[in-house]
């Protein structure tokens, strides 16, 4: 059975269907990448599939369980994160504790009120390990707000980490970051495999192709193929839609 | 500990120190109404601090904190009449009936956002107002005068102006240390973050409602104390605890101090109603000069008032 | 008894029309301009006073009314330019406090110009009879004036707002401010625009109301609050929310303090239904504002949300 079995989806923003009778099968394990065109409606599959925004009909099975109609919180205690294209951080928090906040979401009640939570070392120890994981350890006691672009991606994705997830759903996780910034992030990516499943909304065909096990390519709301990363290249039907949009831009 | 909490709780000291020793001063000049103006400034800063636990560390602006000062007010008339005497009954009663209050236009409240929640806190503290002023058993408008303070152990021990300074000072003591824990514990960090960016919130697996709604029943709660102190001060109780325009008192307080800083509630709340004393002596009509400064104030701080907002965190 | 509810009826009609002039300025600049207004009420008071001093001038209600409609548009203008403009980009915090300090300012401004004591108007002669309802009920011509005004101005909105190229750019500005802006409407400008007049119909208000109440400074604020209500059931930004949250206010009001009572007979003893509906009648409004929050947070025009 798939992890994450999306069947019917649809989203219509008045007369604009942005997801169309969207079909889609993750398998445990895998890091399955979507593709397609601008406004192809990426980021509001998404928004759809963690319940940021809600859908029109279909239905969202994840590890056995409807979501449809849940809340984003529901969903994520389920197992189910999501990072931000746009960065989405505590600003005001210090580094680590935007990522012990994700730990203290699903560890224990936060309806305590006396004791101080800065000094909760299970919380810190685990938020450290994200930190270090996507190699801003050292940054720990910095304002979020303070860090630099590209540590800010580094931060959101350490975040959703922090949230343990069975499904983790990374939308553009290397926007706007510079060469080793993104190749940091492709590292990180890269030992997620195996551990996480992983959906990945990504511009960088580099880091796609290199990553995927499975791409699925979106044009116009529908998924139009699914396949290894070999047979969506050689993919007519992609080719057309979208391979070939790619290449008019490049020659731009 | 940080040099910022080190540096907060010396502040905070000296200023519970300078109120813990103003009656001997007071003693000394020979002013006795000095104790009576302290001891409502103490009231207030209770429920600024109150204020600024839902406005600074939640972004909830509310603008109906004075319903709670009614509520707490008038459980000291309606207890009293009824000769439930004792200060404990008192204040459980008050935050009793202020927690089903807050609970109930909170939860209704907080489904909406920014203009309609100013509005609608608001439109509710004006409700509790007509309640009040519809008990004609209580005086209605004009308000009821109490026969007597509440007692302590079954004594009169309040009647005594110090006294009652003293269990002001105590009670704001008491509910400043409490409201420093929550805004420091796992609660906090949840309230604190809803407000930075709620949508990181959910994403991270938490519903910012339930905590928003907490801290809004919690902050009720407190205010309606500080509704307990004043009736107590003022020996009369009176809808106009409740009046719109003291709602809008308790923001200005909570602002005059810096948002999200609980220690800058009880300083707020100094300076506003020694500035309103002092405005007064110098012109009957000093609503124009306060009114002028807060406008000033607003327009030409640097970044706005609500700077503070981003500058101040613990 | 049906002759005592048509009378209510009129009254309930004469009050929501009231708070509907108030209310239509107060919801365009909180939907347009996303900006907390305090100080609306106190225009609406200004009004008043303004049009007991200028009949008192010019011996005439009607020179009065109009002198006081340019006058508190001058108001608007004034307050816009010097206060409000500078706090369009500002935090709602920054507003609320901004105008509450106005409200001080204006409410003990008007006691040094005009003492605290009320004053009066004088009812214009022509309009001071009575029309006869059902029976021997009568009805004042005046107020029959005020609900055919107040249903004029509303009328006049509706075709302005629906049928004119400012209306469309007001239309057009409350649901997208930045797309406004870029088809390069001067929105500086249309913001002003809205403000003065939203204050002349609050002045407008308060003259109106002037000859059938006394003019005192606090009548502003039990009106500014219950414009909220209006504004919060029929839906921040619509003009027809207004209208239809004015109505239902000020009819749930009169009508529930007068029937309120009576009807709370059918079910408990007389003197404990006196005591309970003098209680409940003032608390309806809120208790309805609440109701229909639950059911529809957005209000009963508002935008979905």
């Amino acid at each position: 059975m798939s992890l994450l079995d999306v069947r019917g989806l649809r989203k219509a923003y008045g007369a604009l269907n942005v997801t169309d009778d969207l079909n889609l099968s993750v398998e445990k394990g895998e890091l399955h990448a979507i593709i397609g065109p601008n406004g192809a409606g990426k980021s509001t599959l998404i928004a759809q599939l963690s319940g940021q925004a809600g859908s029109d009909a279909g239905s969202v099975r994840f590890d056995g369980a409807e979501m449809m109609g849940q809340p984003m919180h529901a969903r994520v205690r389920a197992g189910m994160s999501r990072s931000f294209q746009i960065t989405s951080i505590l600003p005001g928090f210090t580094v680590l504790e935007n990522v012990a906040a994700a730990v203290q979401a699903r560890r224990g009640s936060s309806f305590r009120f006396f004791a101080p939570v800065a000094g909760e070392r299970a919380l810190n120890d685990t938020a450290m390990e994200a930190l270090a994981r996507v190699g801003i350890a050292e940054r720990a006691a910095m304002r979020a707000g303070s860090l630099s672009h590209g540590e800010k991606r580094q931060l959101e994705l350490a975040i959703a980490l922090a949230t343990a997830p069975k499904l983790l759903l990374l939308d553009e996780p290397l926007a706007g970051t510079s060469g080793q910034e993104a190749e940091r992030l492709v590292e990180v990516m890269r030992s997620l495999k195996g551990e996480v499943t992983l959906v990945l909304i990504e511009h960088d065909m580099d880091a796609v192709f290199s990553l995927a096990d499975r791409i699925s390519v979106l044009v116009y709301g529908r998924i139009i193929a699914t396949g290894r990363p070999d047979e969506v290249r050689t993919d007519p039907k992609v080719r057309a839609a979208y391979l070939g949009e790619e290449t008019a831009e490049e020659g731009a | 500990m940080t040099r910022l909490t080190l540096t907060r709780a010396w502040a905070a000291t000296i200023l519970f120190a300078a109120f813990a020793i103003l009656p001997m001063i007071a003693q000394a000049l020979g002013d006795s109404y000095l104790i009576v103006i302290a001891t409502r400034i103490l009231a207030y800063a209770i429920a600024a601090l109150a204020l600024d636990l839902i406005l600074g560390y939640g972004g909830m602006v509310s603008f109906g904190h004075a319903a709670y000062l009614g509520i707490g007010a008038y459980a000291v008339a309606i207890l009293g009449r009824a000769g439930i005497t004792d200060l404990g009954a008192h204040m459980l009663a008050a935050i009793a009936v202020a927690a089903v209050f807050a609970l109930i236009t909170g939860a209704i409240s907080l489904r909406t956002r920014g203009i309609y929640f100013i509005m609608i806190t608001l439109a509710f503290a004006q409700m509790g107002y007509f309640f009040f002023v519809s008990l004609s058993a209580y005086g209605g408008d004009d308000g009821v005068t109490l026969n007597a303070r509440s007692t302590v152990f079954g004594q009169p021990l309040l009647e005594n102006n110090t006294a009652l300074y003293y269990t002001a000072l105590a009670l704001l003591i008491g509910l400043y240390l409490l409201a420093v824990a929550i805004t420091r514990s796992r609660f906090g960090r949840v309230l604190t973050g809803a407000r930075e960016n709620p949508l990181r919130m959910q994403a991270i697996g938490f519903s910012p409602f339930r905590y928003q709604l907490t801290a809004y029943v919690i902050s009720g709660c407190m205010a309606s104390i500080a509704g307990v102190m004043l009736a107590n001060q003022a020996s009369y109780v009176s809808p106009s605890y409740m009046d719109w325009h003291r709602s809008g008192e308790l923001v200005v307080m909570v602002v005059f101090g810096g948002i999200g800083n609980l220690l800058g509630a009880v300083a707020g709340a100094t300076i506003a109603l020694l500035l309103e004393e002092w405005l007064a002596l110098l012109t009957k009509h000093w609503p124009i000069l306060f009114g002028l400064i807060l406008v000033l104030v607003v327009l030409y701080s640097r970044d706005g008032l609500s700077g503070f907002f981003r500058r101040n965190r613990s | 008894m049906t002759n005592l509810f048509l009378l209510q009826l009129l009254n309930g009609m004469q009050f929501g029309i009231l708070l509907f002039l108030i209310a239509a300025g107060l919801t365009l600049v909180f939907g347009i301009m996303d900006f907390v207004n305090l100080a609306h009420g106190v225009v609406y008071m200004v009004g008043a006073y303004l049009v007991v001093t200028f009949t008192s001038l010019t011996g005439s209600y009607g020179l009065g009314l109009l002198l006081t409609l340019p006058a508190t548009l001058l108001v608007g203008l004034v307050l816009e330019l010097s206060v409000f403009r500078r706090l369009y980009e500002r935090p709602h915090l920054d507003q609320v406090l901004a105008t509450f300090g106005l409200v001080m300012i204006i409410t003990e401004g008007v006691q040094v110009i005009w003492g605290a004591a009320p004053l009066s108007v004088p009812m214009p002669e022509l309009l001071s009879g009575s029309v006869p309802l059902i029976g021997a009920m009568r009805y004042p011509v005046f107020r029959l004036v005020i609900i055919a005004a107040g249903l004029l101005t509303a009328l006049g909105l509706y075709l302005v707002i629906g049928h004119t190229r400012i209306g469309m750019r007001l239309r057009a500005g409350a649901s997208n401010r930045a797309m406004v802006a870029a088809l390069g409407v001067d929105i500086g400008k249309l913001f002003t625009v809205i403000f003065a007049f939203g204050a002349m119909l609050a002045g407008f208000a308060g003259a109106m109301v002037a000859p059938v109440l006394t003019v005192d400074p606090g009548m502003g604020e039990q009106v500014l609050i219950l414009a909220f209500v209006v504004i919060v059931i029929g839906g921040i930004g619509s003009v027809r929310g207004a209208f239809a949250g004015a109505l239902l206010v000020g009819l749930v009001d009169t009508l529930g303090r007068s029937f309120g009572p009576i009807l709370l007979r059918a079910v408990m003893e007389p003197a404990a239904a006196g005591q309970a509906g003098r209680v409940l009648a003032p608390m309806l409004v809120y208790i309805l504002m609440a109701v229909i929050l639950a059911v529809r947070p957005s209000g009963l025009f508002g935008a979905k949300t």
